[in-house]
């Protein structure tokens, strides 16, 4: 079967609109992955010790199961318990999860990373916890995990084609059904890897670009 | 009452086909990985090239997306894959990228004054790789070739949609034949964490074995 450039303008729009939805499926997954992130990161570094080992846990669990069966079981077991949730938002929160426990591991990273001089340093000079954690320690903590999590916003960026499997019209969903109707394969799914593949490209520039900025931080 | 037994034969017979699709993606995964990793820090300019464009070739898109690729748009091409091959192939080849940047990594890590010791003693290239430099790098390759192992035995997982038999496959089976939703996806959950412990078992062991003798040579 031949390429046919003719194909490739009718359903490009169809697909573009399938994107739309791909970058706000990673959009929200991020911002619920860097919710659900701090909340494992801090339960493991403060909570009482049962409390961090059974999150410890639950870390390993998540991050050692595949995220399609995530999905999958967000999607069909929630149901049973009454808790009915469109697609979008199930992937959204499976993303979220899923991401969030590799978001929590850089965040526990960069706060164990401050040295100890530091929070000593603010004790001696009689700051409260609040004002430790705002002028002293975030902003010592913060700027060299930027690089790290946007190398996982790019990771989910590229996950996200699994949402087709529980429904929700992305690109990857958009391709197959435009696939299956026209009974053309190479157009949509070559098209699906060239819009990946170009978007990963720059967000990689970028990411290069971010680790210049923040990564070396004692330097200065 | 449904007669679980069957099912969870169904299941376990799933559970098998992940076992041999991770073996075989992992094997693939580490051939490749060592041929571009290496051929990124070759002499020749050309297979540098083809080294970084099939690395950021496979990283730039998901595994999901080349599955798909491989198996829908490869036929048109005249390569008609079983979906084992089409899984094996894509789940290697792109874990086998991933892999390739922790070779250079560990290769490029190796100090200046190993190779400068290898040169001085005259060992050609390929002795100076086999028997000073890798020896060396490898410690380094494992435990990052151990969280490879693992995403590659989750992305198995995506070729139950190019409708291969796998663990993820069968607990969609189950959950068709049997309406009951909870107790396929709970077990094949259990069922891939244990897998993925076990892989990082091994790998702790096979590290404990390739560091043995390398005590106090590197600070």
């Amino acid at each position: 079967m031949e390429w046919d450039w003719e194909f490739v303008r009718q359903i490009t729009p169809t697909l573009i609109e399938g994107l739309q939805i791909t970058i706000l499926a990673t959009i929200l997954g991020a911002a619920v992955a860097a919710v659900i992130g701090l909340a494992f990161a801090i339960l493991r570094m403060t909570a009482p010790a049962p409390i961090a080992r059974a999150t410890g846990f639950a870390v390993e669990f998540i991050r050692g199961t595949p995220l399609l069966v995530q999905l999958y079981f967000i999607f069909y077991v929630l149901p049973d318990i009454g808790i009915r949730l469109p697609a979008l938002v199930a992937g959204v929160i499976g993303l979220g999860i899923h991401y969030g426990t590799y978001a929590a591991e850089v965040y526990r990273a960069g706060i164990e990373n401050v040295p100890r001089g530091q929070w000593e340093a603010a004790k001696a000079t009689n700051l409260t916890a609040r004002q430790t954690w705002i002028h002293v320690i975030l902003p010592q903590a913060i700027p060299p995990m930027i690089p790290a999590l946007a190398n996982y916003l790019i990771a989910m960026f590229k996950e996200t084609p699994l949402l087709s499997a529980i429904t929700v019209l992305e690109l990857m969903n958009q391709a197959k059904s435009i696939a299956n109707s026209n009974y053309r394969y190479i157009e949509p799914m070559t098209l699906v890897g060239v819009f990946f593949l170009i978007i990963s490209l720059i967000s990689v520039f970028f990411l290069r670009w971010l680790e210049g900025r923040y990564a070396r931080v004692d330097e200065r | 009452m449904i007669d679980w037994s069957g099912y969870i034969g169904l299941i376990l017979q799933g559970a098998w086909v992940t076992v041999e699709l991770t073996l075989m993606g992992s094997a693939l995964a580490v051939v490749v990985a060592f041929a571009a990793g290496l051929g990124r820090v070759s002499r020749f300019m050309a297979v540098r090239a083809l080294a970084t464009s099939y690395i950021e070739f496979f990283r730039g898109t998901s595994i999901f997306v080349q599955l798909f690729w491989v198996y829908f748009v490869l036929p048109f091409a005249g390569i008609t894959l079983t979906p084992l091959q089409a899984g094996v192939l894509a789940l290697g080849l792109n874990v086998g990228a991933y892999g390739a940047e922790v070779v250079r990594g560990a290769v490029k890590a190796i100090g200046r004054e190993q190779r400068e010791a290898c040169i001085a003693l005259n060992l050609t290239r390929f002795q100076a790789m086999r028997h000073i430099i890798l020896p060396q790098a490898l410690p380094l390759m494992l435990p990052t070739f151990g969280n490879n192992a693992i995403e590659l035995l989750k992305g198995t997982a995506v070729v139950s949609l190019i409708s291969l038999t796998d663990m993820t496959f069968q607990a969609q089976v189950v959950r068709a034949q049997t309406g009951s939703t909870l107790i396929p996806f709970a077990t094949i959950l259990v069922l891939y964490f244990v897998m993925a412990w076990l892989i990082s078992l091994g790998m702790r062991w096979l590290e404990r074995r390739v560091t043995r003798g390398l005590d106090g040579v590197r600070a």
